[in-house]
């Protein structure tokens, strides 16, 4: 338990001590927001779908979300290439806690960085239908943090150098985030690309928190819970697994 | 207190740790020895839990690592070749999260992270980022940080590597009189032999994965008719310089500048 809390608390102090990380971080959903917001949404508007920018908002939350949760994760390459990874590792701890402590440090960090992309939504314009909903919506940001911290973690913990970083960003990230539902709805996509969206752990939370957010979602918000649910404890189930078997 | 018998590591073709046996006792400061890329770092890691070996058996303070890893890693503390401390944490945080990782209850840990931060002169500066320290306090911190547990038997690979003769000096102190006040058991390597000549009760001198001696200086001296400890290593060794294969690990180290903002 303790050994949980030193880990979290590590990372949450890395993250309030690199000033530059928490603001780069906001950059890329800020983009999203305002090009697609100003720049689709007249258009989707036209097409009769609404307004964009209810649309988009939650979308964009999940995006900051998931980028921070998946960066965060691959903090492990850092720790490896800084050494300190080894002096987590011959440290009597089960594996188990290690990623659950790495996971729980970098969930919180993306957790935040999502709940400061929300507010920047408001400013741009985005407003929740129930301020009452506002808690689950907090709970659906904290439960995609976890899944894609573990997703984030479980693969790095396998990889031996940075390098690999941006090639994860375009084969595993980009592709969850496009067909997750966070920039267009995934309805009018052919029906093969439909079902393989089902796999997409990001469709579930996007899809919860916009049942949150705007009241609107396909499968049904207590669907979504169970599903990240089991997701995250799958993922975590793995990364244990593959931290169990890290040589150095 | 450190048993090894047969001990083999192959990473595929290659054998790194070739049918080794050893065994230090308790208190013992012993000496592991060896040219680069002879096996020296693989038989740390071995011995520490961070790879299984292809065969053989070990035994850290009569406990088995290959099958109780846990109970095996309180027994023994590590100060790796490379650096292992979190730049981003203070010198006190680094000392608090080892402690708390190991299970030292709170009031204790508080006290030896006192202690031993004093020991190694690095209590005045408890609250600087690591990334502020020179190499030398860098690496004083992490022998301080590997005694938090109050281990049996510390391990430090090449602890002085790169310091200057005052450091390396102190370090010497600290960890002498480490060795003597706790009766902790040393198992070190090191490149400079002059080091080991005076620190070590015993030395192993291991090249090509195997151990082609073992004994103290005196012994390894009289043994090949030399008069030193580095003229008995060339001379059990050989004179030719080893080529060392770059690493992964190596690797990323070279990238760090660049992803260093």
């Amino acid at each position: 338990m303790n050994a949980i809390y030193i880990l979290w608390i590590r990372q949450l102090k890395r993250y309030s001590r690199s000033k530059a990380r928490m603001i780069s971080s906001l950059a890329q959903p800020l983009m999203f927001l305002l090009a697609l917001g100003f720049g689709f949404g007249p258009i989707f508007e036209k097409a009769g779908q609404g307004s964009y920018i209810e649309f988009l908002g939650p979308g964009i939350v999940a995006m900051a979300v998931i980028f921070t949760a998946i960066f965060s994760g691959m903090e492990v390459i850092w720790d490896r290439q800084f050494g300190f990874l080894k002096e987590t590792l011959v440290a009597p701890v089960s594996r188990l806690n290690i990623m659950i402590g790495r996971t729980m440090g970098g969930a919180t960090v993306a957790s935040i960085q999502g709940v400061v992309v929300f507010v920047l939504a408001m400013i741009v314009g985005f407003r929740p239908y129930s301020a009452g909903m506002l808690g689950i919506a907090f709970l659906f940001i904290i439960l995609t943090a976890v899944v894609f911290t573990a997703l984030g973690t479980a693969i790095a913990s396998k990889m031996e150098d940075m390098q690999v970083f941006p090639i994860i960003m375009n084969f595993i990230v980009m592709p969850l985030f496009f067909l997750s539902g966070a920039i267009f709805p995934l309805k009018s996509l052919p029906a093969g690309v439909q079902f393989a969206a089902r796999f997409n752990p990001l469709v579930y939370g996007v899809d919860g928190l916009r049942g949150a957010l705007v009241g609107a979602s396909d499968f049904g918000i207590m669907n979504d819970f169970i599903i990240l649910i089991l997701i995250a404890g799958v993922f975590m189930a793995i990364g244990a697994w593959l931290f169990s078997k890290i040589e150095i | 207190m450190i048993k090894v018998v047969n001990l083999t590591k192959k990473f595929g073709d290659f054998v790194a740790v070739d049918d080794i046996s050893f065994e230090v006792d308790k208190g013992e400061v012993f000496a592991f020895l060896g040219p680069n890329g002879a096996g020296k770092t693989t038989t740390i890691k071995m011995l520490t839990t961070l790879l299984k070996p292809t065969s053989g058996a070990i035994l850290i303070n009569s406990i088995d690592p290959l099958t109780n890893q846990a109970k095996a890693r309180k027994a023994f503390g590590i100060t790796f070749q490379d650096q292992s401390l979190d730049d981003e944490l203070t010198a006190w945080e680094n000392m608090e999260f080892h402690g708390v990782l190991y299970g030292v209850p709170k009031k204790l840990r508080r006290e030896r992270i006192e202690e031993l931060m004093k020991i190694v002169e690095l209590w005045d500066r408890q609250k600087s980022l690591v990334k502020e320290f020179s190499g030398g306090m860098k690496r004083r911190l992490e022998i301080a940080r590997g005694l938090i547990h109050h281990p049996a038997i510390i391990f430090l690979d090449e602890p002085t590597l790169g310091l200057d003769p005052q450091t390396r000096n102190h370090i010497w102190d600290y960890i002498k009189s480490l060795n003597e006040k706790e009766s902790i058991t040393v198992f070190f390597t090191t490149h400079y032999m002059p080091e080991a000549e005076k620190m070590a009760s015993r030395i192993a001198i291991i090249d090509h994965g195997k151990i082609v001696a073992q004994g103290s200086a005196q012994e390894l001296e009289q043994k090949t008719s030399t008069s030193n400890l580095e003229d008995a290593f060339l001379a059990l060794t050989g004179k030719d310089i080893r080529v060392q294969e770059v690493s992964g690990t190596d690797r990323m180290r070279q990238n760090r500048r660049i992803w260093r903002r």
